[in-house]
């Protein structure tokens, strides 16, 4: 498979998508556009898997793509949108790191996933390998999300779009069984239940979800 | 022959797009308008304004320098010719082995500088804001108008416009990922380029959203038509650029008949008219961002054309 | 050729140690830089006649005790006497102009010591000469820094400048013998038959760069030279700008092309390449903060300078990566670039001068309006500007050009951290060159345009005669080196062959090339039809729109009326240097300059009014003028506040961990 080819073409764009919503992610200084991208990010994922599952002619990727498509394209960004409402909390990201930077690290670091990637995976499908170093991205960009923000809810978005990462890593090498799937995006759900209710303690507790203002009640001042 | 072939092509292109430029403005307010749920002047109007500001003799300050007499001619001629070598309907024309994507960027660059110079002449405070923020936006988009050529140099091995074309049309480059993201790169760099909503606002006289405008405050008479009319050249010349290297279906390919010219020329006006729609809806949708937000914006601009470069390396390593 | 060059060199030298007595009369003073002018002309006829015939060497009667002292012209060292005699000449003729009085010896005695110490350093064919030549070069630039000692920012300059030559000189006797190895002999013959491999080539490498880059003006030893420029007289400031920066570059050149041999692979360009791309950026940065014209200027050298290490670190990467026509693009552009900058930077320096000169000030806060006073040097002054700016079809936009291109190309070198870095590289150039533009427009700008800002501004006068020469003849060649690049690259040939193999790629008279099938810049029909589009439309505006002007007062926004002593209005109601770089200050100077703008208010009830102050600190400097003692209490406070982390920063030691490990993963596979 080589480019003009539709499914490579068409592979290789859905994989570009999501990399691009990561840094869509990371450009974004409101919490509704951050829940909004990370919705796009999830459904277009979805119709990566849907591709994938016709293209390899892997009929369980289907279900991946249901589950991602329900999960992180419609019902997470509901309960966080919800959530916001509910807690009527702050609309804007505050970042620990500016943009600008934030943006020139993603590049980096999406260097620094190919320049791991390649060589490691010399002799494997071209496909395989861009993909892989496509998610390794993902992953990473997500990362970089939850440590330069201060919000909770943009590092619960941080981790989500890392599982992301991960699930486009899991379409793109072929033969994955889903139990290893399914038993991802359950502990991914449960963690996202997790800091939801631990945000809601926050909240309740000190008025703020700034995770800084945690340092203040931390054993000894600094 | 081929050569009499090329140089009527050229004449007829250098005809066509200046004509042309001030009806695609026209069209533009006009489009916009409708959008708005206004009437909207007519398509023509800009060739009327034109008409009007030339009959009028210009006002200068009384320690305006020859710099403010000269550089709407010098800004205007560098626009005419960058427009003169970028293709619109025809490959081939007498000018392309000139046509250089770093060369047009450079007259355009010319015709910035001289705004720049002219909006500082008078010495008052809103020419220098104008051509301080002018000079700053340009400082982030050139590199991101670079950036954007070398995804295209590597692919089309040239940054010529007649090479790259041909390389997008013979070249079975299919649908890739890094030219999204070099498209996206130049079309930030073609909004910033021509003082576009989100960047500045084309239809507003208030000090906080002017940058290009505060540049030609001082203009009047014949000396405001010729930037009027630079600007109205350089969304045509940009519009034209994009449809040139991104949508190269229609083009007439080097030395053809003038029957393929005939199609060229309708598909060109049909892209034209469909870029310009494209730009007035996304006008009316966005909102014009803070001044100090767009660097952000540029400096995405660079980072996504960066980022389409990497991928690049990557697909030439393996494919 | 080469006997007269060494006896040029020995007259010049005869020259400064007779200063003491030209100086006494201004007739014999002016007749001594006559004297240094004509030098000028000699070199740079001689470095043409050297590029047209072939390779000469020559060895003195005198030397070290371990061999006699030798001279050789090839094809590089060619190449670079012509900046050298054409900006010693422009340089001499404007001093001419400036003799009006008997001066005192200090300010002639170095001038044409410094200008014979830089004619040794490029014609020297052993590591002895080249060193003399280098340090005397060096000795007699300080001592003209340091000519008007009374001001302690002068003082400071030039022991700053003191300083870093002597640094640089020892770096490069460490180089000489490293390259010498066991032998000792440091002849360059000598130096070829054993280049230096591994590890050894790294530490020449390094120190080279350490050495001549100082020098040059190479990121982070740059600090010197936006010190040491407006401290100069401007005459001085051009020579150095124009000529000791590009000797500098040659040292660079001979040493990684020459004397480690052809066969050095191509990750040795890449550091030259990196400190290029910074050199460049934070030079023109720098250049769009600055509020003293010769400190802009400086700071525009150094980006210059960036682009022209650049480019040398691009041919060297493509020669070792066995592409010869590529790697001669790169060095092409490198050469054209040294030429092209040094004749519009000494324009623009000499340009400086006139002002200081006729408006008796370098702070751009005082400027202002000079091109109705002034005309000469302000339109003198376009071309320069416009070439700096790289606008077509100027020099400065033939090399920048040129450099792109090889840029574009630098892919093809195959591994791909290279590629990625070289990517970021292209971007760095291209945002270096955009903000060299915005500089130069800036300069220009509020010198020439608007309304003076002080009494003395309104009154400027500008000098004829020799000076008003030194302008138009720089001025000139800028416009002809910028219509026929492709002549002069063809001219570098014997240059390019040696640094690179082969000749530049399609270099005829009227149009420069890319590659085989590559893109073309014809400058002279891109001339002919900017000129003729500007002409159209001024024929059909003519016919169209009614003749004249009408004049009436300039709007000055609503400000009360200006004082009496100031009838060509406040200068408030103008834009100022720092306001004019307010959106650069902001939107880069911020995070790589530390550039901040503070606004100290009074407290309330009093009536004095809040002062705005903006600054930034070039972070270079910053790290010289006090690092160690403060790097330790940093290391001491850091250790501390590893116990009180937050939970996002716990996060992040994890996610540093990963990424470190990653690269070291990264780093095993490519090694």
């Amino acid at each position: 498979m080589s480019f003009g080819q539709i499914g490579y073409d068409l592979a290789h764009l859905l994989g570009g998508g999501v990399l691009l919503l990561s840094f869509v992610l990371l450009y974004q200084r409101r919490i509704g556009a951050l829940i909004n991208a990370f919705a796009m990010q999830g459904t277009l994922l979805a119709l990566a898997a849907a591709w994938a599952a016709h293209a390899q002619g892997a009929p369980g990727l289907h279900l991946t793509a249901a589950l991602t498509l329900a999960a992180k394209g419609v019902l997470i960004p509901l309960a966080l949108h919800a959530t916001v409402r509910r807690l009527d909390l702050h609309r804007a990201v505050e970042t620990a790191l500016g943009i600008g930077p934030s943006l020139v690290a993603g590049v980096g670091l999406v260097a620094l996933a190919i320049l791991v990637v390649l060589p490691a995976t010399e002799g494997a499908r071209a496909l395989a390998r861009e993909d892989l170093a496509l998610a390794l991205s993902v992953v990473l960009l997500g990362m970089l999300m939850m440590i330069t923000r201060r919000n909770a809810i943009s590092q619960v978005v941080g981790l989500l779009s890392l599982e992301n990462g991960l699930i486009l890593a899991a379409i793109g090498v072929a033969g994955m069984p889903l139990v290893v799937e399914l038993s991802a995006a359950a502990l991914v759900l449960m963690i996202a239940l997790v800091a939801a209710v631990f945000a809601f303690q926050i909240r309740e507790r000190f008025d703020t979800l700034d995770t800084a203002s945690l340092e203040e009640h931390r054993g000894e001042r600094r | 022959m081929a050569f009499l072939g090329a140089l009527l092509a050229q004449a007829l292109h250098l005809a066509l797009i200046l004509a042309a430029a001030p009806v695609l403005t026209g069209l533009v307010r006009w489009l916009k308008a409708r959008m708005m749920g206004r009437r909207g002047p007519s398509p023509l109007q800009p060739l009327r304004d034109l008409a009007k500001l030339l009959r009028k003799r210009p006002l200068l300050a009384e320690n305006a320098s020859p710099v403010s007499r000269a550089m709407p001619y010098v800004a205007a001629g560098a626009v005419v010719a960058a427009a003169a070598l970028v293709p619109s309907f025809a490959r081939g024309m007498a000018l392309a082995p000139l046509a250089d994507l770093l060369l047009v960027a450079g007259l355009l660059a010319l015709g910035r500088v001289a705004m720049a110079l002219a909006g500082m002449d008078a010495g008052t405070p809103f020419g220098g804001l104008g051509a301080a923020r002018e000079m700053s936006f340009a400082a982030l988009a050139e590199p991101a108008l670079v950036v954007a050529a070398l995804s295209l140099a590597i692919l089309a091995g040239t940054t010529n416009f007649d090479g790259i074309a041909a390389a997008f049309r013979d070249g079975g480059l299919g649908l890739r990922v890094s030219l999204g993201f070099a498209l996206a790169a130049l079309l930030a760099v073609a909004l910033a380029e021509n003082a576009r909503i989100p960047v500045d606002n084309p239809a507003t006289h208030l000090e906080l959203t002017m940058v290009h405008e505060a540049m030609i405050l001082e203009a009047s008479g014949r000396h405001l038509a010729l930037w009027d009319y630079a600007a109205m050249l350089r969304l045509a010349l940009w519009l034209s650029l994009l449809a040139a290297v991104f949508l190269p279906f229609g083009q007439a390919p080097a030395g053809a008949a003038p029957h393929l010219w005939a199609l060229g020329l309708l598909a060109w006006v049909a892209k034209m008219a469909g870029l310009a729609l494209a730009l007035a809806a996304f006008e009316s949708a966005i909102a014009k961002m803070r001044v100090f937000r767009v660097p952000e914006f540029l400096g995405a601009a660079l980072l996504l054309g960066l980022l389409g470069a990497v991928l690049l390396f990557v697909s030439t390593g393996l494919a | 050729m080469l006997t007269l060059l060494a006896l040029l060199a020995v007259l010049l030298l005869a020259l400064g140690a007779a200063a003491p007595l030209l100086a006494r009369r201004a007739g014999r003073a002016r007749a001594a830089f006559g004297a240094t002018a004509a030098a000028g002309l000699l070199i740079a006829a001689a470095g043409l006649a050297g590029l047209l015939g072939g390779p000469a060497a020559l060895d003195l009667p005198l030397g070290p005790p371990w061999g006699p002292m030798r001279l050789a012209l090839d094809g590089l060292s060619a190449w670079f006497l012509l900046p050298l005699g054409l900006v010693s000449a422009a340089a001499s003729l404007f001093a001419l102009g400036g003799v009006r009085a008997p001066m005192a010896p200090r300010r002639l005695l170095p001038w044409p010591a410094f200008l014979a110490g830089m004619l040794l350093t490029v014609l020297a064919a052993d590591g002895f000469t080249l060193l003399l030549g280098f340090e005397a070069m060096s000795l007699a630039s300080w001592a003209l820094v340091a000519h008007e000692h009374a001001a302690a920012e002068n003082r400071r300059a030039g022991r700053i400048y003191l300083g870093f030559a002597g640094f640089g000189g020892l770096c490069l006797v460490l180089a000489l013998g490293l390259s010498a190895g066991g032998a000792g002999d440091v002849a360059f013959a000598a130096l070829r038959e054993a280049p230096p491999e591994g590890w050894r080539a790294a530490a020449v490498l390094g120190l080279v760069l350490a050495g001549a880059g100082s020098k040059a003006g190479l990121f982070p030893l740059h600090v010197w030279l936006p010190l040491a420029h407006p401290a100069a007289p401007s005459h001085v400031s051009a020579a150095m700008s124009g000529a000791m920066t590009k000797v500098a570059l040659y040292v660079l050149a001979r040493f990684l092309f020459d004397l480690m041999g052809p066969a050095q692979p191509f990750w040795l360009g890449a550091p030259l390449i990196a400190l290029g791309a910074a050199s460049a950026v934070i030079g023109a940065l720098r250049a769009n903060l600055e509020e003293d014209s010769k400190t802009l200027l400086a700071c525009s050298t150094i980006e210059n300078v960036g682009l022209i290490a650049i480019g040398l670190g691009l041919a060297l990467a493509f020669r070792g990566a066995d592409l010869p026509a590529l790697a001669a693009l790169a060095a092409g552009a490198a050469l054209l670039h040294v030429l092209n900058h040094a004749m519009f930077k000494t324009l623009l320096f000499l340009a400086a001068g006139e002002v200081l000169h006729g408006a008796l000030s370098r702070r751009l806060d005082r400027l202002g309006g000079l091109i109705h006073r002034m005309p000469w040097t302000a339109w003198a002054a376009l071309v320069g500007v416009a070439a700096a700016a790289s606008l077509p079809p100027l020099s400065g936009f033939a090399s920048e050009w040129l450099l792109l291109q090889a840029l574009l190309a630098a892919w093809r070198v195959g591994d791909l951290a290279f590629q990625i870095g070289v990517a970021a590289a292209t971007a760095l150039a291209a945002l270096a060159a955009a903000l060299a533009a915005a500089a130069m427009v800036r300069f220009w700008g509020l010198v020439f345009l608007g309304r003076p800002r002080s009494p003395r501004a309104a009154g400027a006068e500008e000098s004829g005669g020799a000076a008003r020469l030194a302008l138009l003849l720089p001025a000139g060649l800028t416009v002809l080196l910028g219509l026929a690049p492709g002549v002069m690259l063809a001219l570098a040939a014997p240059a390019l062959r040696l640094m690179a193999g082969a000749a530049a790629p399609s270099a005829g008279g009227l149009v420069v090339g890319a590659a085989e099938g590559g893109a073309r810049y014809w400058p002279l029909p891109v001339a002919l039809l900017a000129a003729a589009a500007i002409g159209g439309l001024w024929w059909l505006v003519r016919r169209r729109a009614p003749a004249g002007v009408a004049r009436g007062p300039a709007w000055d926004c609503g400000f009360i009326a200006p004082p009496a002593h100031l009838p060509f209005g406040d200068p408030a109601t103008q834009p100022s240097a720092a306001g004019f770089a307010q959106p650069l200050r902001r939107m880069l100077g911020e995070s790589l300059l530390a550039a901040q703008e503070h606004v100290a208010m009074p407290p309330p009830g009093a009536t004095a009014p809040a002062v705005l102050r903006a600054g930034f600190a070039d972070p270079a400097l910053a790290a010289l003028e006090g690092p160690l003692p403060r790097w330790r209490e940093a290391l001491a406070s850091r250790a501390e506040r590893l116990r009180d982390l937050s939970i996002r920063q716990n996060l992040g030691l994890t996610f540093a961990a990963v990424v470190l490990l990653l690269a070291l993963l990264a780093a095993l596979e490519a090694g």
